[in-house]
């Protein structure tokens, strides 16, 4: 069985976020770009299952140009053993669905069966290129996993349902599971598997190349349309509470809490 | 013609989630009918005509246990189809992420996930959200017929506008177990909390400075409980294994949008604070005066964390009913 990976490069979550001149994203030249966290934890599920001799390959797939091929070279050294990238200029402007549709018809040419993801990509925050992916090939699908196990064709996953419960659903294959912090620890890359991965190439496919139209991707298929980013405003200065004593401190909170803000 | 919009409530013992009132409170102000879909669940029409809806559908069935993707996505689907809304909003719940993407591609809308604001622009409905995990916030439009919207918890007021009670309307949606992909084989309660972070009111978290598991567990959760608050905690706090990974806020963890934001011992790392900063009230308590969280709070004590949230604690156990 062939396991895909989806895989988004966002801005390292530590970076300072700048607002482009024209209010349509944000500036990225002094952006670090590393793999979302989220996909960190598919790659290693994926990884994992090849290791138990229970995936035959790992694909990874993404959407991005040149400058993504950094991070998809680090997915390779980690243990995957295939990727394709899919670029194209008619992909520019893609909402979640014009990307939905090129990694769905990236997996399908790739002949993948269980597609793991993020649970989000953290830069975006949508959550939403998974479902779509699924609802495009027509598959189950299990969203923010924190277990994961396969047999055969089998899945069972666990799942934050919220409220307090885990949820534990079984489906089978072909599936789409997004994963949670808490999946696993992904690995760094070994030496062998740097070296290893040296003789494999990153596949680049353009959209005509999956059999995608110019309409269907890009900003003329996008139903979903992005502009106005601004900073949030800053919070207005607080005050740092005064006090003989600790417990006088707290008095005084307690009393701005109820008096002041009125949230107790 | 679709118009009007149709808001998916989320019950829970028959009444509506808060959040379920905080949408249909907001759907009310941005014009046009407003209706409510329970899926898999009863539901009081007076209790949804109080809050603005005059019409009320349901579905339910042998399908509609547990929550499954297949299920629910194809009774909204059918729902959307009967009552022709323009706009579609649900919460930015478990339930709701998992379902509106999906949705969205089953019915050709484009789905706008964990909005924070909404608003009507010359009679169209558009949203602002936050990206980077709020570092910033975008303007969304959306182009299909219909436009699908989650909205992230406590985002509004809600408003009782005492309207009549809302007509109850079945909907058979045609599901059945054969449609079901998925089943839940088994639930089980996690960890302490009842309340999700993304969804609670009020949180108490703690940092590295709780400096173990023991720490964390005799101060954050106990001062959390005072307060009938959630505990959450600081990737720091998480990485350390002081704290389970569902209880972490921040960028790589949950983003939460409380009434009450409590940092105990937590230096404010930005990847921290874009998950929190959102909360309505900060406090910060830390024994460091520079500690740059304190640039980002409403409140702040300068002190050792381990005086003070007992002390803390004591009073919220007085005065929090």
């Amino acid at each position: 069985m062939k396991v895909g990976v989806l895989l988004k490069q966002v801005p390292a979550s530590d970076t300072i976020i700048k607002i482009n001149p024209d209010k349509t994203g944000i500036l990225t030249a002094d952006v670090k770009w590393e793999i979302n966290p989220y996909d960190e934890f598919a790659l290693e599920a994926a990884i994992q299952l090849k290791d138990a001799g229970k995936a035959t390959a790992v694909v990874v797939l993404t959407v991005g140009g040149a400058d993504a091929e950094a991070r998809v070279r680090d997915a390779l050294n980690r243990g995957a053993t295939e990727a394709i990238r899919v670029d194209d200029p008619a992909l520019a402007g893609s909402d979640a669905l014009g990307k939905a549709r090129a990694l769905a018809a990236a997996a399908k040419a790739a002949g993948v069966e269980l597609l793991l993801a993020g649970k989000q990509a953290i830069d975006t925050d949508s959550a939403a290129v998974p479902g779509i992916v699924a609802e495009l090939l027509g598959w189950p699908q299990v969203s923010v996993v924190t277990g994961l196990t396969v047999d055969g064709g089998k899945i069972t996953a666990e799942r934050n349902a919220g409220g307090g419960y885990i949820e534990v659903v079984s489906t089978t294959v072909p599936a789409v599971i997004t994963c949670d912090k808490g999946l696993n620890t992904p690995r760094f890359a070994s030496l062998k598997g740097i070296m290893a991965a040296k003789k494999i190439a990153i596949v680049a496919k353009s959209a005509a190349d999956l059999g995608l139209s110019a309409g269907q991707v890009g900003a003329a298929g996008a139903l979903v349309e992005e502009s106005g980013f601004e900073l949030p405003p800053p919070r207005p200065s607080g005050k740092i509470i005064q006090g003989a004593t600790p417990e006088a401190k707290v008095k005084e909170l307690v009393r701005l809490l109820r008096e002041e803000a009125k949230v107790i | 013609m679709s118009s009007g919009i149709l808001v998916f409530c989320e019950t829970d013992g028959g009444k509506l989630k808060k959040s379920a009132h905080e949408l249909l409170s907001k759907a009310a102000t941005l014009g046009g009918p407003v209706s409510a879909v329970v899926i898999g669940g009863s539901v009081d029409g007076a209790e949804a005509g109080r809050y603005g809806a005059s019409t009320v559908y349901t579905v339910n069935g042998d399908a509609f246990g547990a929550y499954s993707t297949d299920a629910w996505v194809k009774a909204l689907a059918a729902v959307i189809g009967k009552a022709s809304p323009s706009v579609v909003l649900g919460a930015a719940s478990p339930v709701g992420k998992d379902l509106f993407p999906r949705l969205g591609a089953r019915i050709g809308a484009g789905a706008v996930t964990e909005v924070t604001e909404l608003s009507n622009v010359g009679g169209q409905v558009v949203a602002r959200r936050p990206v980077y995990a709020g570092k910033a916030l975008a303007t969304v439009k959306v182009k299909s017929s219909v436009a699908l919207f989650t909205v992230r918890p406590n985002s509004f007021p809600v408003n009782a506008t005492g309207g009549g009670a809302a007509s109850v309307v079945a909907v058979d949606a045609g599901v059945s177990a054969a449609d079901l992909k998925t089943q839940v084989v088994e639930v089980r309660k996690s960890a302490q909390a009842t309340v999700d972070l993304t969804e609670a009111d009020r949180i108490v978290s703690g940092g590295r400075s709780v400096k173990s598991a023991e720490g964390y567990d005799s101060v954050i959760r106990p001062l959390a409980a005072a307060l009938r608050a959630t505990p959450g905690a600081s990737r720091a706090a998480v990485d350390a294994g002081y704290a389970p990974h569902s209880h972490q806020v921040g960028q790589t963890g949950k983003v939460v949008n409380p009434t009450l934001y409590i940092a105990v011992g937590i230096s404010g790392a930005i990847q921290h604070l874009a998950g929190m900063r959102t909360s309505k009230v900060i406090v910060s308590i830390n024994k460091d005066p520079d500690a740059p969280i304190f640039q980002h709070s409403s409140y702040g004590i300068v002190d050792d964390l381990f005086t003070v949230c007992p002390a803390l604690q004591k009073e919220f156990e007085a005065v929090v009913g």
